[in-house]
């Protein structure tokens, strides 16, 4: 009877996991998303509670409570923080995979061999190499996002990276093909420890060599095998809610990859062994380039003369938290009777789709804001294309230099505008040190400045009220 | 009794049937698996592009039905030690669930589309 319960709900739980990620197609349906999503969870969990094998309850309680007590707070965080966040779920996601694997490994260890069927061990050393790696890659991750002092922000590398780090993976597997041959051997005890260390080790060494620039890709990876860990767990514990589940997860992480992978025009082993940012060091020799400054007041004149404006915000938007300031700018020019869109490239910010969540939050309609391809038809109609803290995703480099590591990346055509005004933060060349050849256009002129205080006095030269009159 | 009682009575053909029971769940957790990768993979090229923030919180709080285990070896009658592993999964596990899907929310409810003139 209660077995009969459980299975149902499960059923169900599985099919509104996967109606929740349907009405995820759009912004109007996303609310039922998150209803359907919470009563599915809700569903599997009451029905995994009452089953009789469940007999202790105060731990789970009090793991209940206290998961309640650090998530509100870590659902509160600014939406710039967002990218961190979610690296620092995907390391929660692999822990707990990596933690049930373990314990369950242990349990059928200790009731005996018989129990720890091929199939089973298999399963499991998936489950905790998926699992632990994600633990630390996700926390590498997130420790780079947060620009923790003593995690090395620019990627690290060092002689025979990708060998080693390969090595270590395979060790790992060899270890687990042991297992499986013998589960219950005299290394039995050490082997799987080891795996343990080993997978905690390469998640650390995998996400190292990684730059800022690739996060977005990065974060997709990890989210992918999150979810695969999850599956594996499911083959473990012989639940199928948990590899459909898992498997959602899984698919959602590696269509993110793709689509993040081709925006940048670069392989999935690119990004993982590539160290992007650091072949370009070098290449200061071009001689002076001399960018030509304006003022904001200048700006303003020119903005109010143009009747289709472009904003197309990267990162920088995202640490200046220029988000309102902008919307406050949209609002101006709008009454002025100017059309201004938004150009988003897929990989601006640090995880997919970042721009959109700040843009949001300030109240800037979406279906303003509008995604590469589209917007790249529009551009030579474009009066005025203002690039607020986006660099590598404007680069006209990316065209035709082949030595520039950016090459054959997709960008969004600012220089075809008639006129590009771009906000940045300081002189010196960005961070992948990867000149913007843009900047050097005779139609550019830059902005200096922090985001914020610079679209602030757009605003302000542009209002009616405003000083310039 | 029937051919079929004496027939399980029988130890070999008892694990016979034992070992077959295995191997039909292996391959229909297997089906599971593909069946929902490409339901997976189906409806999540159709996200909306504007989503993907939101898209990967609320994957993430989906996955995070791990707490399904954690709960099992967290409340059963296992050594304590092993119960330990499963409360600190099912804590970590709990934690994705409720800040992922309250973030989902709080993010969703931003997105707004455009209003030309005000109604209100």
């Amino acid at each position: 009877m209660i077995h009969g319960l459980v299975q149902f709900s499960y059923i169900l739980a599985a099919a509104l996991f996967v109606f929740s990620l349907y009405w995820m197609s759009n912004p109007k349906t996303g609310k039922r998303s998150v209803t359907a999503g919470v009563l599915a969870m809700l569903l599997a969990v009451v029905a995994t509670w009452i089953q009789p094998e469940v007999v202790h309850h105060g731990w789970i309680i009090i793991a209940i409570v206290a998961g309640f007590a650090v998530g509100i707070p870590l659902s509160r965080v600014s939406l710039t923080a967002v990218p961190q966040r979610t690296a620092l779920s995907h390391a929660f996601g692999g822990m707990a995979a990596g933690l049930v694997g373990t314990a369950k490994f242990y349990l059928w260890f200790g009731e005996g061999p018989e129990q720890l069927t091929p199939f089973r061990v298999s399963a499991i050393v998936i489950e905790i190499i998926l699992g632990f790696m994600t633990l630390t890659g996700s926390l590498m991750a997130a420790g780079k996002l947060m620009e923790l002092k003593w995690v090395p922000q620019r990627p690290v590398t060092y002689p025979l990276q990708n060998v080693s780090n390969i090595g270590l993976l395979a060790l790992a597997a060899l270890l687990g093909v042991l297992l499986v041959l013998d589960p219950t051997g005299p290394w039995a005890g050490i082997i799987f420890p080891t795996i343990i260390g080993l997978s905690l080790l390469f998640g650390i060494l995998l996400i190292i060599p990684i730059g800022g620039a690739d996060m977005p890709t990065v974060i997709s990876i990890l989210n992918s095998y999150a979810g695969l860990s999850a599956v594996a767990m499911g083959f473990v514990l012989d639940n199928k809610l948990l590899i459909v589940a898992g498997a959602l997860d899984g698919s959602s992480g590696l269509i993110l990859s793709i689509i993040m992978c081709k925006a940048m025009n670069r392989s999935f082993t690119n990004v993982l062994f590539g160290a992007f940012g650091t072949v370009q060091a070098a290449k200061a020799d071009a001689g002076e380039r001399r960018y030509k400054e304006e003022t904001p007041e200048g700006a303003a004149q020119i903005l109010e003369q143009a009747s289709l404006v472009v904003i197309i915000p990267g990162y920088g938007l995202a640490v200046a938290q220029a988000q309102h300031r902008v919307r406050e700018l949209y609002d101006v020019l709008s009454k002025k009777g100017i059309t201004v869109k938004f150009g988003i490239h897929p990989v601006a910010g640090r995880m997919p789709g970042h721009m959109n969540v700040l843009l949001a939050e300030a109240d800037i309609p979406y279906d303003l804001q509008i995604e590469m391809d589209e917007i790249n038809s529009e551009m030579p109609h474009c009066d005025v294309a203002l690039v607020i803290g986006a660099n590598d995703t404007v680069n006209p480099a990316a065209r035709h230099d082949k030595s520039t590591p950016i090459y054959g990346m997709p960008i969004i055509d600012a220089d075809k505008a008639r006129a590009v005004f771009a906000i940045k933060r300081s002189k010196n060349p960005g961070f992948a040190g990867i000149e913007n050849d843009l900047y050097f256009l005779d139609k550019t002129f830059m902005l200096f400045g922090d985001a914020k205080n610079v679209v602030g006095e757009l605003v302000k030269k542009l209002s009616p009220d405003g000083v310039h009159g | 009794m029937t051919f079929a009682q004496t027939a399980l009575a029988d130890p070999e053909v008892q694990t016979a049937v034992e070992h077959s029971q295995q191997q039909t769940d292996f391959w229909s957790l297997l089906f599971v698996l593909l069946l929902s990768t490409f339901i997976g993979l189906g409806v999540i090229a159709r996200v909306s592009r504007l989503l993907h923030t939101p898209l990967m919180s609320i994957t993430n709080a989906i996955s995070a039905i791990a707490v399904v285990g954690s709960i099992i070896v967290a409340g059963s009658e296992y050594p304590d030690d092993i119960r330990l592993l499963g409360a600190i999964a099912l804590f970590a596990s709990m934690t994705n669930i409720v800040s992922g899907f309250l973030i989902t929310n709080r993010m969703l409810k931003m997105f707004k589309q455009e209003r030309k003139e005000p109604v209100q």
